[in-house]
């Protein structure tokens, strides 16, 4: 069982810190209907207050590391431009999917808005964290601003989702692989 | 051990709405700004120059770069401005969620390319 350097980097991109935050985007939400909506039975503890800026801080910092990690480690492998004369784009996957024009739609729509939309997604949740660093229980006795940070997670929920999906997408049609190859474990031969 | 259900917390500011509405439209600004500076690397060749800080990742370094300055500028000042104030929120928030939704419109490729 292996795998490349930078298809593990990928990995760990998208399954790490991406696929980790769609799933946690679902707890933010439940957690600020439950607990600090005009309808909640109990008043918001010390510790639910603690829960939830510790929550929405990781978060934030998950959301950092997904875009960062994207734009800075990963999108320059899936831009790097071949020499000319290279017939071989396997290790160029946006060239390759600029290559026929059943997939460069993959690339001209797909990771232009990827690109972009995904940092509506750190923009949004840093938000929410602040305002719950800063309010913390009393975000209760601010309806129309937990309706704004509900409003913004649910957008970042949004924008994280649009850039899972291409990432996935345009991932299968052209990995982004090369660099060591990392063994892991000796499969059975037969 | 005991759990206070007091429902005051934080500072003393924190119980009027400025700080948050602070918070809310420099999200809303930061997003749209977001599609906005992408929107003109993309139809000037000049601004696609210079919005290259890192070369390898190209011009979108620039421009996320550009649009993050901007939104956290303006969220400290919106904040040392708002902070002690109770602001009409619904407004605010009908704005940031313009400039969201703005912004997530102009990111889709089909829809930037009219420009």
């Amino acid at each position: 069982m292996e795998i490349t350097l930078r298809g593990l980097a990928t990995m760990i991109h998208g399954m790490g810190f991406g696929a980790l935050y769609l799933m946690a985007c679902s707890g933010a939400l439940v957690e600020l209907y439950r607990r600090y909506g005009p309808q909640s039975p109990a008043p918001a503890t010390e510790r639910d207050e603690r829960f939830l800026r510790i929550y929405l801080i990781a978060m934030a910092a998950m959301a950092w590391l997904a875009v960062l990690t994207g734009a800075y480690l990963i999108y320059p492998w899936y831009r790097a431009v071949p020499p000319a004369g290279t017939t071989n784009l396997a290790a160029f996957p946006q060239r390759l999917l600029l290559a026929s024009s059943t997939t460069s739609g993959w690339h001209s729509v797909g990771m232009e808005w990827k690109e972009h939309v995904a940092w509506f997604a750190p923009i949004s949740i840093t938000m929410a964290a602040g305002v719950a660093v800063q309010y913390g229980r009393n975000l209760k006795q601010h309806p129309g601003l937990r309706a704004a940070v509900l409003g913004f997670v649910w957008i970042s929920l949004l924008s994280a989702g649009i850039a899972g999906f291409f990432g996935a997408m345009i991932n299968k049609r052209a990995p982004v692989a090369g660099g060591a190859n990392l063994h892991f474990m000796q499969g059975e031969q037969r | 051990m005991t759990e206070t259900q007091s429902s005051a917390s934080g500072p003393e500011w924190a119980r009027g709405n400025g700080a948050g509405a602070a918070a809310v439209l420099a999200a809303g600004l930061g997003s749209f700004l977001i599609a906005v500076f992408a929107l003109l690397a993309d139809k000037s060749a000049d601004i696609k120059g210079i919005m290259v800080f890192y070369k390898p990742t190209g011009p979108l370094s620039g421009v996320t770069t550009c649009a993050i300055v901007v939104w956290l500028f303006a969220w400290l000042v919106l904040h040392m401005r708002w902070k002690s104030r109770n602001l009409n929120l619904s407004r605010v928030n009908v704005i940031a969620f313009l400039l969201l939704g703005l912004g997530l419109l102009l990111t889709f490729p089909p829809l930037a390319d009219l420009f």
